[in-house]
């Protein structure tokens, strides 16, 4: 089966993102003060031949391990969607 | 055979003049492809500075899988020496041969001029010539090149004396986590800068402060031969 796989890249918190805090300042100079704690991170989006969505989940917990995230400095999370 | 291996990644922009200032110090130094799974029996490999894989993902993600890599990993745990600049030090932490990660300069700007960094570190394959203590002034160039680690890497480069390079106090140009401009595995073989010394090799340059890290080498290298 395929499954259709979102990923989420998030910079570390606590670590600075100078690129978040950018997007902040603009979207203030553009009359939105109420936003805030603005964060930067990357979306991958996927598709996943496996034999379940568990297995599908396993195959892309190891992806992010070993490539699409940097254990040092970022956190990821994902979500498998069912066909 | 050669003595020094520079490899050139899809992206990479200073491995010629990498290879000249090798030349320079009196090796005999050659490019290696990426593709390429053998290192030609040289005892240096330098990872140059450049954008391998247009930094795609992350700066040094993608070039780490190259096939070439599995030799420099080999090279690097057999204790011969290997040296990243720029993109290259980007490589070697993205591969794990080197603790910690580059990211986005702390003003978001790239960053190219000449900042003045401290050799802390002068028993690696690299800096042998310098003084403990002495200062050189390196131009940098990159976008990307704050340091982070780990609360306890950081404290294991500190304890050890693993930091090579490090920016003077307000020269830190990119918000490197305690100023670090360079650092080494625990054993010195490995080496990583941000700074290009390969730029600041000739006084035609308007600067010839980088060439003893190559000179280093060429000694380093001599010593090889000494107890082979």
């Amino acid at each position: 089966m395929t499954f259709r796989v979102l990923v989420r890249v998030m910079p570390r918190a606590g670590l600075l993102d100078p690129e978040g805090q950018a997007v902040e300042r603009a979207l203030a100079e553009l009359g939105f003060r109420e936003a805030a704690e603005v964060r930067m991170g990357r979306a991958v989006e996927l598709a996943v031949e496996a034999a379940s969505a568990e297995d599908a989940g396993r195959l892309v917990q190891t992806m992010c391990e070993r490539l699409l995230a940097n254990p040092v400095t970022e956190d990821f999370s994902f979500e498998v969607i069912t066909p | 055979m050669i003595q020094a291996a520079v490899v050139r990644f899809p992206g990479s922009n200073c491995e010629t003049e990498t290879l000249r200032a090798l030349e320079a110090a009196g090796l005999s130094a050659d490019v290696v492809w990426h593709r390429d799974d053998a290192l030609r029996g040289a005892d240096v490999v330098v990872l140059p500075g450049g954008f391998s894989y247009g930094d795609y993902l992350r700066s040094g993600a993608i070039a780490r899988f190259s096939p070439i890599m599995a030799a420099v990993r080999e090279h690097a745990s057999g204790g011969g020496a290997v040296f990243g600049i720029c993109n290259g030090f980007q490589i070697l932490c993205e591969s794990g041969l080197l603790p910690g990660a580059l990211l986005r300069n702390a003003e978001l700007t790239f960053v190219s001029k000449p900042v003045t960094v401290r050799i802390e570190r002068t028993t690696t394959p690299f800096t042998g010539v310098y003084s403990e203590g002495a200062t050189v002034t390196l131009p940098v160039a990159h976008g990307e090149g704050r340091f982070v680690a780990s609360d306890e890497e950081l404290r294991e480069l500190d304890a050890r004396g693993r930091v090579v390079l490090r920016y003077l106090a307000g020269q830190n140009p990119n918000g490197s986590t305690a100023d670090i401009a360079g650092i080494s595995n625990a054993e010195g073989n490995v080496v990583g800068i941000m700074p290009h010394p390969e730029r600041a090799t000739s006084g035609v340059l308007g600067n010839d402060t980088g060439a003893g890290f190559f000179t280093s080498l060429a000694s380093w290298t001599s010593t090889l031969k000494g107890v082979a």
